[in-house]
């Protein structure tokens, strides 16, 4: 894809009580929001390994975006909201060593009444991508070696 | 009975230390029995027998090549494809070969900025000439050439196909042993193995009991004198046992000293440094964002630490590589 007409590829692992229902709220409820953003559901955000993160990126996507509910009391499992927040600090650093940008990852919450909140962050954040440009990462080991 | 024809065996080194060949060494009186009942067609270390004599030889006439290092310059990518080439099974033999060790840190970087710090910038350095490396130079009696120092440290694994992986930096030689009679005996398990290492993580054979404690800082190893019964990562020392694969018989805890990971990720995990920082950040006792950020936000050198002997085959094999301005 030229990078004039780059349309960004995003990853949203999306909780399935809080952020994915706020989604889903979004889409019934017609907000605009972009296409760009591929929503995997997934119990908890507590169950988001950093792999997931880092296999997306390596497999073609030029951001992810990691979304649940917010802590210290909203989560369905009490505490998989204070796993991730443990947890995604570090995957931002490791992200910042391996050259990511910034912009190109997000982490937060929000709760399923928030369905305004999710269709601008969807918004916002695949503009923010879009201004980074296409991340391709396979180009990293894919060149014959100079 | 015609005696057994004796075992066609190579050894190679290509970007590594050179402890895999005293990990050989370290067979002691058993290399005697190495010798008795192999043939040590190449061995750059001990043998001097050369490059042009190993391209002379047929194809797959080497029966066994262990080959150590990882892959950083076009000579090591030469002789992967060499080795490949002439052996009948190719063992990707220690931690740089099997998945990139220190030397695969270097992917942090790229040869450009290698070259800059290494031979301009850093301290003790002293190179008016401004001098660095160029793969030819034109001498009065002709042209003398290098290797090509790469972008990106790979595995052997990711150059040439291999038949087994043997981890550990260096192998242990009562695994090496243990390799080499499969060998001998014929019984070498399916292609693409592990061998030589379990199938469990360092943190079941280690001494230290694990009591699912929660830190409040994590502690560097001269910070602190740690329990020699309780669990390393549970006294806040980063211990990469639970995301390493064992066979080693946990020697680096056995003596109070974290795990560092040179056995690589355990069966089924597919990126060792996610797995340690997923374990990492499981004993941080924080019950505010804040409080986790400032707690895991000490660690120093994620990547170095999490990643220490594998960069080069995890996920994103290395940090991305300056776009081309085309």
């Amino acid at each position: 894809m030229s990078e004039k007409n780059f349309e960004p590829r995003i990853i949203g692992f999306l909780c399935n009580w809080c952020t994915y229902t706020a989604a889903d709220t979004a889409g019934v409820s017609r907000m605009e929001q972009p296409a760009n953003v591929d929503v995997i559901r997934v119990m908890c955000t507590g169950r988001i390994e950093p792999s997931f993160i880092l296999k997306a990126f390596a497999e073609g996507a030029d951001g992810v975006i990691v979304s649940g509910c917010h802590p210290p009391g909203d989560c369905h499992y009490t505490n998989g909201n204070f796993k991730t927040f443990r947890r995604m600090p570090l995957v931002e650093a490791l992200l910042a060593q391996f050259g990511i940008e910034k912009g190109r990852f997000h982490w937060g919450w929000i709760s399923g009444a928030e369905a305004p909140k999710w269709a601008q962050l969807a918004r916002d954040f695949t503009e923010q991508v879009r201004s980074l440009g296409p991340l391709d990462w396979s180009r990293q080991l894919a060149s014959k070696e100079d | 009975m015609a005696p057994q024809p004796k075992l066609k065996l190579a050894l190679y080194w290509a970007a590594s230390c050179g402890g895999c060949e005293i990990a050989m060494v370290e067979l002691r009186e058993k290399l005697l029995v190495v010798d008795e009942v192999a043939e040590i067609l190449f061995w750059p270390v001990a043998v001097d027998v050369k490059y042009k004599d190993v391209e002379a030889m047929p194809d797959k006439n080497i029966d066994v090549c262990l080959f150590n290092g990882a892959v950083r310059t076009s000579e090591n990518e030469h002789l992967a494809h060499l080795m490949r080439k002439k052996s009948k099974v190719l063992v990707a033999f220690g931690s740089c070969a099997t998945e990139g060790c220190i030397p695969g840190l270097a992917n942090l970087y790229d040869r450009q900025s290698i070259f800059d710090y290494v031979y301009l910038e850093s301290p003790s350095v002293d190179n008016p000439g401004k001098v660095v490396p160029q793969t030819a130079y034109q001498m009065p009696e002709g042209e003398i050439r290098i290797p090509k120092f790469y972008n990106t440290v790979k595995t052997l694994g990711q150059t040439v196909d291999v038949d087994y992986f043997l981890p550990g930096c260096p192998p242990q030689p009562h695994q090496i042993w243990a390799v080499i009679e499969a060998i001998l005996g014929g019984k070498l398990p399916p292609k693409g193995s592990v061998v030589g290492a379990n199938e469990k993580t360092v943190c079941e054979e280690c001494k230290h009991t694990r009591q699912e404690k929660k830190i409040k800082k994590f502690y560097r190893i001269y910070e602190m004198i740690p329990d020699s019964t309780q669990c390393l990562l549970d006294q806040g020392i980063i211990c990469a046992g639970p995301a390493t694969r064992g066979g080693c018989g946990s020697l680096c805890t056995k003596v109070d000293i974290p795990c560092r990971g040179c056995y690589g990720p355990p069966p089924h995990v597919v990126d060792q440094g996610a797995a340690l920082l997923s374990a990492v950040a499981s004993v941080v006792d924080a019950e505010t964002e804040e409080e986790a950020a400032r707690i895991v936000g000490e660690i120093p050198d994620p990547v170095g630490t999490f990643y220490r002997f594998g960069l080069p085959s995890s996920l994103l094999h290395r940090a991305q590589l300056k776009k081309k301005t085309a």
